[in-house]
């Protein structure tokens, strides 16, 4: 505000309203620079990276597919009742003609097909092969009834499930990638039924997750606590020596500290070879210790303990440590002291350490998918899964929207305790 | 810090049991780190130390896996040390390779974080800066943000404006997302920055222009330059959206690493990853030497 003024012409002190006005400009043009030095980050960032995670957010409800392919039999179910029998002629002569007119229109109205059967498929495990099947046919009924020949195709037609599949479908928006991501879906008459016990997958994954980044946010506290605590208590000589093997580790490549947990827990690794040699654990029945949750839980402690040491001793050093004494001299044992007096102002590193390791371990990938096996697998692992091998970009897209909100809403609690603007580096 | 001598048994007991717990927890850090230096070394193509490099062995050591960073992938690895020969290995072995692409990446990703970060963190700390929780809180959020998110986001769209499997394209994702560095690092020298030495500056006759290079700049270079490390590291150890947005063409160190990990997993990694803890420790010197210089500065200015 005072540059602005200096930097104005002289003002005419008599004319009060005058001045006020040009104060008024002089903070709105400092308003306006201010905020156009953040525009080209704001530009660049919303191009390169909001956009992108809205457009993929999006993916998760868009599901134009199934109205694309078959827009005749899309309006000819729009009344049907699903719980009353099966759809009326009308229905299936409209279905025929859109897979007619799909198969001969070319590579393009193929390739929907194709799509649409997928979709299909993805709803009810193997009519894939009933849509591609009719599909190839339709061209050649010419005249009714194609009721009966539908079903002659495929005795498939003749149940109502896969007409409810396409008339829910049918709609461009869907929340059934959010359904399948919570293991639910929808049943016949169309209501929210969870999946049979046999096929619950993600309930598990997601519970697994939490389980994960809780119990790997515990052990950093009970290992980076005392540490933290050595740090802050240390003369600033020798504990600056020694934060030297806190921060080490903290700039090393992620990478690195993935394969030096390979070599150390492998079955043939320096820990069990070590233990072997010691006559600990047999040449035979050794544990396995990588490869599994174990392994994920032991690397991924390791990579984000430097997470919690750092904000817990940044507060420990704020602390006087006249307070400790003053307790101790009114007559406080050393635990009482501590359990009073010290650890409730260590509250908001403590606070600060755990949403920030907790955030960082509900989104990794990279650390699980190479040392976590079967059962050390996070919800990123199969959001990628998702992405690359069974093509799934909808379903992905849902995994990771509520991933994402998950964290969001530990953002936002971080920015409430902590502050964003507080947060350091190093 | 010695003991006093009026301490009681439990409490020489409890003293040293907690330096001990202490330090089994720096052993756990940086101990894996440790382990697999040696190992680097190692004459077999094994990830465990063999008799021999227990026992000190000479011929149980070897660099033949630092010799297999610049020649495998080569046309001719055996032929003669020549022009010819160190021409094939820039341009034909795969870790060189990749180690150029993680400069040519990271060095242009920091550039524009840095760039625009330092920009954005100017205009942060302004007085007048409307919206500065909301705008702050959207720039650090590629950090918060899970980079399987970042990389599933950038896979569609990039895809859909041309900009997977380029150059361009991952070198302006890994700018994304080194920005938060750049903006918390600044921001925070920043925060300690006597604004009366502008005005200082601006009544001893400085132009605008002269102050910020001649004020500005020297009071904020540490954090600037702590904050490009930072963006650089992150580029340079990133592989998440490298996995995405990549192909044979763009890939990284890290990127190769992940793939000798799942695919034909060979010493070579462990010689790279001690290559890779040199870079860390070069890193971590420039920072503490950065962070000194800065305490400085701060001494000679009041408040």
């Amino acid at each position: 505000m005072a540059e602005a003024v200096i930097t104005a012409a002289p003002t005419e002190v008599s004319d009060a309203v005058n001045l006020k006005a040009r104060l008024r400009s002089a903070t709105a043009r400092s308003r306006r620079n201010a905020f156009l030095l953040t525009a080209p980050l704001l530009i660049m960032l919303l191009i390169t990276f909001i956009v992108p995670i809205l457009d993929m957010l999006f993916r998760s409800i868009d599901d134009p597919i199934v109205g694309q392919a078959v827009p005749r039999a899309a309006i000819a179910l729009e009344d049907w009742d699903s719980g009353a029998g099966l759809p009326s002629e009308e229905a299936y002569a409209a279905l025929v003609a859109d897979l007619a007119a799909l198969r001969t229109g070319g590579s393009d109205g193929k390739a929907l097909i194709g799509r649409f059967a997928t979709r299909l498929n993805f709803e009810q495990p193997g009519v894939r092969s009933v849509i591609t099947k009719t599909a190839r046919k339709a061209p050649k009924l010419k005249e009714g009834p194609y009721k009966d020949a539908l079903i002659k195709i495929h005795k498939k037609w003749g149940q109502p499930e896969i007409w409810a599949a396409i008339q829910r479908l049918s709609a461009p928006y869907t929340v059934v990638h959010f359904l399948a991501s919570l293991d639910l879906h929808y049943d016949v008459e169309g209501s929210i039924v969870g999946q049979p016990e046999m096929r619950q997958v993600y309930i598990t994954i997601w519970l697994r997750t939490l389980y994960i980044s809780g119990l790997v946010t515990l052990l950093c506290i009970l290992l980076g606590y005392p540490v933290a605590y050595l740090l802050a208590t240390l003369p600033q000589r020798t504990s600056n020596l020694l934060i030297i093997l806190v921060l080490l580790p903290f700039w090393t490549s992620l990478l690195v500290r993935t394969t030096s947990w390979i070599v150390v827990l492998g079955r043939n690794g320096v820990l069990l070879e070590t233990l072997a040699w010691l006559g600990l654990v047999g040449d035979v029945d050794r544990p396995q210790l990588i490869y599994n949750m174990t392994g994920t839980i032991v690397a991924m402690t390791h990579i984000l303990l430097p997470f919690m040491i750092l904000p817990i001793y940044s507060v420990m050093r704020g602390i006087s440590p006249t307070y400790m004494r003053a307790a101790r001299s009114l007559g406080a044992n050393p635990a009482r002291a501590f359990y009073k007096v010290y650890l409730p102002q260590t509250v908001p590193g403590v606070g600060a350490g755990s949403i920030l390791v907790f955030i960082l371990a509900m989104g990794y990938y990279i650390t699980p998918a190479l040392v976590g096996g079967q059962n050390g697998t996070l919800i990123s692992n199969f959001i990628a899964f998702h992405m690359q091998k069974s093509l799934n970009w909808g379903f992905a897209a849902a995994l990771g929207a509520i991933l994402l909100a998950g964290v969001l809403g530990l953002y936002w609690l971080y920015d409430r305790v902590v502050g964003v603007s507080n947060m350091k580096m190093g | 810090m010695a003991l006093p001598p009026y301490v009681g048994p439990a409490d020489i007991a409890w003293h040293y049991g907690f330096r001990f717990y202490c330090a089994l927890v720096l052993i756990f850090l940086m101990l894996p780190i440790l382990v697999i230096i040696p190992l680097s070394f190692n004459a077999e193509p094994y990830f465990t130390y063999s008799e021999g490099m227990l026992a000190f062995e000479p011929e149980a050591y070897s660099l033949r896996w630092y010799a297999d960073i610049v020649t495998n992938g080569m046309a001719a690895p055996n032929a003669p040390f020549s022009w010819s020969w160190i021409q094939d290995s820039w341009s034909n072995a795969q870790w060189i390779h990749s180690t150029k692409n993680s400069f040519i990446i990271g060095i242009a990703a920091t550039l524009i974080a840095t760039t625009l970060g330092t920009l954005a963190a100017l205009g942060l700390t302004r007085p007048h800066m409307p919206f500065r929780q909301a705008i702050m809180a959207l720039l650090i959020s590629p950090m918060i943000v899970p980079l399987i998110i970042s990389a599933a986001g950038m896979f569609f769209f990039y895809s859909k404006i041309g900009l997977s499997h380029t150059f361009p394209g991952i070198i302006l994702a890994h700018a994304a997302i080194g920005t938060p560095f750049v903006v918390i690092t600044v921001t925070a020298t920043l925060a300690g920055f006597d604004s009366n030495l502008m005005r200082a500056a601006a009544s001893l006759g400085a132009t605008p222009p002269r102050t910020f290079f001649k004020v500005v700049v020297p009071l904020i270079s540490p954090g600037v330059i702590s904050g490009a490390l930072f963006a650089f590291i992150t580029s340079f150890d990133e592989v998440v959206v490298v996995l995405f947005l990549t192909k044979f063409e763009q890939r990284t160190i890290p990127r190769q690493m992940y793939a000798g990990i799942r695919e034909q997993i060979s010493p070579t990694i462990l010689a790279v990853a001690t290559l890779l803890v040199i870079i860390a420790v070069l890193l971590l010197l420039t920072m503490e030497m950065l962070r000194r210089r800065n305490e400085r500065m701060r001494g000679l200015s009041p408040g």
